[in-house]
C-alpha cells in the first residue's frame, strides 16, 4: 500500500514522532517502550540535582568570579509547587551575595557619570533541567564571552532551585545594568536538555516577563551553540544601545531581521 | 455578608462569595499557591455544605469581581437571560445539582437554558459534583458547530490535527499533517502553533494548508494560532484565514495580559464572519462558526489577575467570553500550565472534566487538550483515563499530535493513535463530512510530494 511506504519515509522531514508502528490501531510495543524511556529521561532531568561541584570549577576556569546561591525554595517538591519561592534568593544567599559584592556596588555608583562599560551579571540556573545546564552552559559561554567586548562581564552566579526571575534579584544585588540568565527549560520527550537564555536590562525584583528577551531551545539538536551565542550577543548589544529589553527590543530585532 | 456553616458545634465562616467558592473547591495546587483554598478537609466540606444551601439567584446579586472593575463581569451580568432563569430562580446550588442529575433536565432543555446559567452558577454546582456527575450531566448536552465539518454530533469524536514544528518548517509540518490524515485525524481543524508570531509565518502556513485542503478536497478548516492581531493583519493582506484563534481568560486583567479585550475580539469576529469561507455541511446548512478559543485553569493566577477568585471559577468565566462569539471550537489545555496549578494526574483529571462540564452547560462546543508536562506528577495512564472519561462525557474533540509528543511546545498531549483508540473503544465516528472523505479513499493518493506541490 502506497500509504505505508510513504509513512515510513516521513521521519526524514521532521523530528516529530510521525510514522510510529502500530499494533492494531494502538502503538506497537517497541514504540511504547521508546516513549517510556523518553519520559523517564525527561522526568529524571526534572528531578536531578545540579552538580555544582563539577560546574563551578568549569565556569571559574574562564577567569570569571563564581558564586553559588540557592533560591528560597527548600527542595524540589516545594520548588515545583511554589514558583514564587524559586524567583527569590534565600535569605542566606542574599546576605552572602551582598557581602561578596560590596566593592562592586561602590564602583557601580561611581559608574553613573563614568565611561566604564556596564556590568553584565551572568546567572546559571538549574530551572527544570539541571542536565541542560550541565551540558550546555559552559559551551555557550565559551562562544559567547568573546563577543561581549563592550561589557564588563561577571561575576557568574550559579543558582539552585531557581526560576527565571531570580536573575532580577541577583542583578539588583550585584548592581548590574543587565542580567544574562541561562536556565534549564522544561524537558520535553524529545528534548530533556534544552537550555534557555533570558536577557533583562536593569534587573530589579518584580520585573515582568514582558521586560525581558528570550533565546530558547539551545542545544546541539536545536539552536546550536554558535547561533545561540550570536542571538544572545545581538540582544545584549542592542539592549545596551537602546537601554531596554523586552517587547520593544523584540520588535526592533524583528525589523532588523526583515 | 459572611456565609456560615456549623458542623458539630464548630462554626465555619466565609467572608464573601469568592471565599466560599474557593474554600468549596476540590483540592488543587493553584488555589493553594494563591492562599485561598480550604485550610482543612473539614473546612472544605463545610464550605460545600454552605454552598449547597446558597440560592442560585445569589450569583446575580453578588459579583465575585466587581461589575465596575471588570468587563467580563459586565458581560456575564448584562447578557444574562432572566426569563430563561425564572424557572430555576428558587433553586439552591444543591437543589440545582439534584435537578441536573434528574430525568427532567434533558439535553434539549439544558441546551435551551445555557443563557440562564452564569459561569459562577455552573462552577459552584460542579464543586458539589463527583466525577461521575460531571460525566453524566455533560453527556446530555450536545453543542454542534459547523464550518466545513460538523463537530459535536452525538456518536462522533473529532480531532484537531496539531502538526507543530520547532522551527515552523513547512516541510516538517506537512509530514505531520500527512501522518495525521493517514490515521484519520484532522476533522475539527488543522491547527498549527507557530514559533514565530509574525504575519509572514502565519500567511505561509495558512497558504500551505489551504492548498493541501483544496487539492485533496479535504473537508476541514485550518488555523494558525498566533496572536489574534497577527492573524487579523494576515487576513487583511489576503491570507486564507478559516478560523480565528485566541487564548482567553476569565477576568479583564487576564485578557489584558494576553493582549486582548472584548472590543478586539468583537472586531475579529466580524472580520471572520465577513470572509464567508464556511461550506455547506452535511445537514445542508452553511458553516458560520468562525472562532477558536483556548483556555485553562490557572491562567488568571499566572497573570496575577485572579482577584482572589479560585482558578476553576475564573476558568468558567472565560467561557462567558467565548460564548459571545458562537465559536466553532473551544478547548481547555488542561495540564499544560504546570504542577503549580494542577499538581498531578488526579487534579488534571478532575479539572478536565470540570471544564468540559461547565463549558457544555454554558453552551460551548467543548473539546479538550488532554495533556501534561514532564514536571507534573502525571503520565500516559493519566491521559488515557481522562480521554476515556471525556469520550464517555461526549467531548467534541481532542488533539492529535504525532506520538503525543509536541516537539515545539514540549508537552505531552494525545496522539493520532489515541483518537483511533477512543473511537474504537466507544464506538465513535469522525465528523460526517470527514468520514465521507475517508471512505472515498482519497487518503491513498496522499504523498509528501503531493502535499508540498499542492
Amino acid at each position: 500500500m502506497s500509504e505505508s511506504v510513504d509513512r515510513n519515509r516521513l521521519r526524514a522531514y521532521t523530528n516529530a514522532r510521525v510514522a510510529l508502528r502500530s499494533a492494531g490501531m494502538s502503538l506497537a510495543t517497541s514504540e511504547l517502550l521508546d516513549m517510556a524511556l523518553c519520559l523517564a529521561e525527561a522526568r529524571d532531568a526534572v528531578h536531578t540535582q545540579l552538580s555544582t561541584v563539577t560546574l563551578v570549577p568549569q565556569l571559574a576556569s574562564s577567569g570569571l568570579e563564581v558564586f553559588s546561591v540557592r533560591s528560597a525554595a527548600g527542595g524540589r517538591g516545594e520548588y515545583l509547587r511554589r514558583p514564587d519561592l524559586g524567583r527569590r534568593l534565600s535569605a542566606e544567599s542574599r546576605a552572602a551575595l551582598e557581602g561578596a559584592c560590596e566593592p562592586t556596588q561602590g564602583q557601580n555608583r561611581a559608574l553613573s557619570g563614568a565611561p566604564r562599560p556596564g556590568r553584565l551579571a551572568v546567572v546559571v540556573a538549574d530551572g527544570l533541567s539541571a542536565v541542560a545546564v550541565e551540558r550546555h552552559a559552559v559551551p555557550v559561554l565559551d562562544v559567547l564571552l568573546p563577543m561581549l567586548a563592550d561589557w564588563r562581564v561577571g561575576p557568574v552566579v550559579v543558582a539552585e532551585q531557581a526560576r527565571v526571575a531570580i536573575g532580577d534579584e541577583i542583578g539588583e544585588v550585584l548592581g548590574a545594568v543587565a542580567t544574562l540568565l541561562l536556565i534549564g527549560e522544561r524537558p520535553g520527550l524529545s528534548s530533556p536538555d534544552s537550555l534557555g537564555a533570558y536577557i533583562t536590562w536593569a534587573p530589579r525584583v518584580r520585573r515582568s516577563d514582558a521586560e525581558r528577551n528570550c533565546v530558547s531551545n539551545v542545544r546541539p539538536e536545536g539552536l546550536g551553540y554558535d547561533r545561540a551565542a550570536r542571538k544572545i550577543a545581538g540582544y545584549l548589544n542592542r539592549a545596551q544601545r537602546l537601554q531596554l529589553t523586552g517587547v520593544a527590543l523584540k520588535e526592533e530585532s524583528a525589523l532588523l531581521e526583515d | 455578608m459572611p456565609y456560615r456553616h456549623t458542623i458539630r458545634g464548630i462554626s465555619y465562616a466565609f467572608e464573601d462569595l469568592r471565599t466560599l467558592l474557593a474554600k468549596a473547591s476540590p483540592p488543587r495546587s493553584g488555589d493553594d499557591l494563591a492562599c485561598i483554598s480550604a485550610a482543612s478537609a473539614a473546612e472544605r466540606v463545610a464550605a460545600q455544605m454552605a454552598l449547597a444551601d446558597l440560592p442560585l439567584a445569589e450569583f446575580l446579586s453578588r459579583a465575585v469581581i466587581p461589575y465596575e472593575e471588570d468587563e467580563v463581569t459586565r458581560l456575564i451580568l448584562d447578557s444574562h437571560d432572566c426569563a430563561a432563569f425564572a424557572p430555576l430562580a428558587s433553586f439552591t446550588v444543591g437543589e440545582f445539582r439534584d435537578w441536573l442529575l434528574g430525568e427532567e433536565a434533558s439535553g434539549d432543555l439544558l441546551s435551551g437554558l445555557a443563557g440562564a446559567f452564569t459561569p459562577e452558577m455552573v462552577a459552584a454546582v460542579s464543586k458539589l459534583m463527583r466525577i461521575q456527575d460531571l460525566v453524566l450531566v455533560a453527556r446530555k448536552v450536545r453543542v454542534v458547530t459547523r464550518f466545513r465539518t460538523t463537530v459535536g454530533l452525538p456518536g462522533t469524536l473529532c480531532s484537531r490535527l496539531q502538526p507543530n514544528h520547532p522551527t515552523d518548517d513547512p516541510t516538517g509540518i506537512a509530514a505531520s499533517i500527512l501522518d495525521g490524515l493517514l490515521l484519520g485525524a484532522g476533522d475539527a481543524v488543522i491547527g498549527i502553533n507557530p514559533v514565530s508570531d509574525n504575519v509572514a509565518t502565519v500567511t505561509t502556513l495558512l497558504r500551505m494548508v489551504d492548498r493541501i485542503r483544496e487539492r485533496y478536497e479535504i473537508p476541514t478548516q485550518s488555523c494558525v494560532l498566533a496572536h489574534i492581531t497577527t492573524q487579523l493583519t494576515a487576513l487583511e493582506r489576503g491570507a486564507p484565514v478559516d478560523l480565528l484563534f485566541q487564548s482567553i481568560g476569565g477576568t479583564e486583567k487576564t485578557n489584558t495580559s494576553f493582549g486582548v479585550n472584548l472590543a478586539l475580539l468583537d472586531e475579529a469576529y466580524e472580520a471572520g464572519l465577513d470572509l464567508r469561507r464556511g461550506a455547506i455541511c452535511a445537514d445542508g446548512t452553511v458553516g458560520q462558526n468562525v472562532m477558536y478559543f483556548e483556555t485553562g485553569q490557572g491562567s488568571a493566577l499566572s497573570a496575577n489577575a485572579h482577584h482572589g477568585v479560585d482558578q476553576q471559577t475564573c476558568e468558567a468565566r472565560a467561557y462567558a467570553v467565548a460564548r459571545r462569539y458562537q465559536p466553532m471550537l473551544v478547548n481547555t489545555v488542561v495540564g499544560f500550565i504546570g504542577p503549580e496549578y494542577l499538581y498531578d494526574g488526579k487534579q488534571i483529571l478532575r479539572a478536565g472534566l470540570e471544564d468540559h462540564f461547565c463549558g457544555k452547560l454554558l453552551g460551548l462546543p467543548m473539546g479538550c487538550d488532554v495533556c501534561y508536562t514532564t514536571h507534573a506528577e502525571a503520565n500516559d495512564d493519566d491521559l488515557d483515563t481522562l480521554m476515556t472519561l471525556l469520550g464517555v462525557a461526549g467531548v467534541n474533540y481532542i488533539m492529535g499530535v504525532p506520538g503525543a509528543d509536541d516537539v515545539m511546545l514540549n508537552y505531552q498531549s494525545t496522539s493520532f493513535h489515541d483518537i483511533a483508540y477512543l473511537r474504537s473503544a466507544l464506538g465513535l465516528r469522525p465528523a460526517p463530512e470527514f468520514e465521507a472523505w475517508l471512505e472515498r479513499g482519497v487518503r491513498r493518493q496522499l504523498s509528501m510530494q503531493g502535499l508540498l506541490n499542492a
